[in-house]
């Protein structure tokens, strides 16, 4: 049998004998970014169609949710650099060519918006709201003129946040797992179907539910066409992606991957969701539940599946 | 000026003196390495070939850590050597999680480190890289591959060479001998 054995005297931490640089601060963050994209995505959509009347809890109640993700996103990518004391470093330059560098700004753009787009709702929370200061009135009269533009560029910035989660992997051509421009709207859409989740679980309203429910399956069929859309990309390509594609068909990350993102994530929601439309009685939280969870497995598989993939020489 | 090496891997035995001379001259924290051997065994038995290589960045011309670094702290230096600004790095790991090669290492004290080809400390001073000095078998050479008296230019004229994983479209400025 012809063999070929690599041996190799590096041993450095965190790198070999495989890598191991990232851990769950990553995957946690970019589900919480995906999940904020989603929710911050739904608000403005609704705001632009002129539904708020409609879709109340997309617009008015959940986006208080997306600070608190993002913010606690960023403390996890904050406790994830090992040169802590010099993350200002960031905002000191853009790098286009960078993924990381233009999600960096990205952020800096949703965080305020999520955070202005709570102040103008802050009334459907604490209805005896006062700002106190003239100033603070005047600027939430700017903004409330100018709700349509804002919706607008909320829109355009959370599909970007959304997007980013996948590209940030997508760009290491090192990881071959990670290096499929699949990523990139497989993380899109799933993120968008976390918050259509988190909009349902918090909704009174069943035509809300509904129809959210209605856009969470659609969501839902369109991820489980870009995963076997990637599978195939994987096993039509080099050697290095087929054994990429291999982690997941029979390798360590198979049962994980097809359990708890495939079968509990996307397909068991999906079921009910399509049970509950057809008007069976059950725990409307199952499926919203279950498809929240599904996203942030997917999130760590994926991150550890992919340290894992190499090119071999 | 392109700065460059190549390994003669018919030469090499693998003794890792250029590890221990690299991690000396570069102050290396304990554990780490900039420059490792790897050594390949390959064929059916009895006919077995090996192949052994020094190996360390690649000191890419088409890098994906410099591509991918969010704050420009790893660069291209002079004579295209790829370097890391320790004052800027803010420890992220996107370069490392980038490297085909895995020739990065977080540093204890926070920023990523990897192989300087000895730029600053001899290099620049008109020594060769710490490695290359000390090689046993003078299995190593170095130089400016724009200049065709350099050694590594030389050498890569008169000898069958290859570039680690060409594929991943990285340009690499370390060759092998074979």
């Amino acid at each position: 049998m012809r063999e070929e054995i690599i041996t190799s005297g590096r041993l450095n931490h965190l790198i070999d004998p495989q890598l191991n640089i990232w851990h769950w601060h990553i995957p946690l963050y970019l589900f919480l970014g995906g999940l904020a994209a989603g929710i911050l995505f739904f608000a403005a959509l609704f705001t632009i169609l002129g539904k708020e009347k409609e879709y109340p809890t997309a617009v008015k109640i959940a986006p208080f949710l997306t600070p608190f993700l993002l913010m606690v996103g960023l403390v996890a990518l904050f406790l994830d650099l090992n040169h802590k004391l010099y993350f200002w470093r960031l905002y000191t330059t853009i790098r286009l060519e960078s993924p990381m560098s233009w999600g960096a700004w990205t952020l800096m753009v949703v965080t305020p918006l999520s955070i202005i787009w709570c102040a103008l709702n802050i009334k459907s929370i604490f209805p005896n709201w006062d700002w106190k200061y003239q100033w603070v009135w005047d600027m939430e009269k700017f903004f409330r003129k100018n709700l349509i533009t804002i919706s607008w560029i909320m829109l355009l910035f959370s599909l970007i946040l959304g997007v980013y989660t996948g590209i940030l992997f997508s760009a290491f051509n090192a990881r071959p797992l990670w290096n499929t421009s699949i990523l990139g709207p497989l993380f899109l859409t799933s993120g968008l179907s976390t918050g259509a989740a988190a909009i349902i679980l918090m909704s009174k309203n069943s035509h809300e539910r509904h129809t959210l429910a209605r856009i969470d399956l659609m969501l839902i069929g369109i991820e489980l066409f870009l995963i076997v859309h990637m599978f195939m990309g994987f096993l039509a390509s080099t050697q290095v992606h087929i054994e990429a594609a291999t982690l997941f068909l029979g390798g360590p990350y198979t049962t994980p991957f097809w359990l708890f993102v495939v079968t509990l994530g996307l397909a068991t929601p999906a079921l009910l969701e399509v049970l509950e439309l057809k008007g069976f009685k059950m725990p409307v939280f199952i499926a919203p539940v279950l498809v929240i969870f599904g996203g942030l497995m997917f999130r760590f598989i994926i991150a550890y599946a992919g340290q894992a993939s190499r090119w071999l020489y | 000026m392109r700065y460059a090496m190549a390994v003669d891997t018919k030469k090499c035995v693998g003794c890792s003196d250029c590890v221990v001379a690299c991690q000396t001259e570069n102050n290396v924290p304990i554990g780490f390495c900039r420059d490792w051997i790897v050594e390949v065994t390959d064929g059916t038995y009895p006919q077995l070939e090996i192949e052994i290589r020094s190996e360390r960045c690649n000191q890419c011309a088409n890098s994906p850590c410099v591509r991918c670094c969010p704050t420009g702290a790893s660069h291209y230096s002079e004579g295209g050597v790829v370097l890391v600004t320790p004052h800027k790095c803010i420890g992220c790991g996107a370069c490392i999680a980038s490297c085909p090669y895995d020739a990065r290492f977080p540093h204890p004290d926070g920023y990523v480190d990897k192989c300087t080809f000895c730029l600053h400390n001899r290099v620049n001073k008109g020594l060769d890289p710490a490695c290359v000095s000390v090689c046993p078998t003078k299995c190593m050479y170095f130089g400016d591959l724009d200049d065709p008296n350099s050694p590594v230019s030389k050498v890569l004229k008169n000898r069958k060479h290859k570039t680690l994983i060409p594929e991943a479209g990285t340009n690499p400025h370390l060759y092998f001998l074979i």
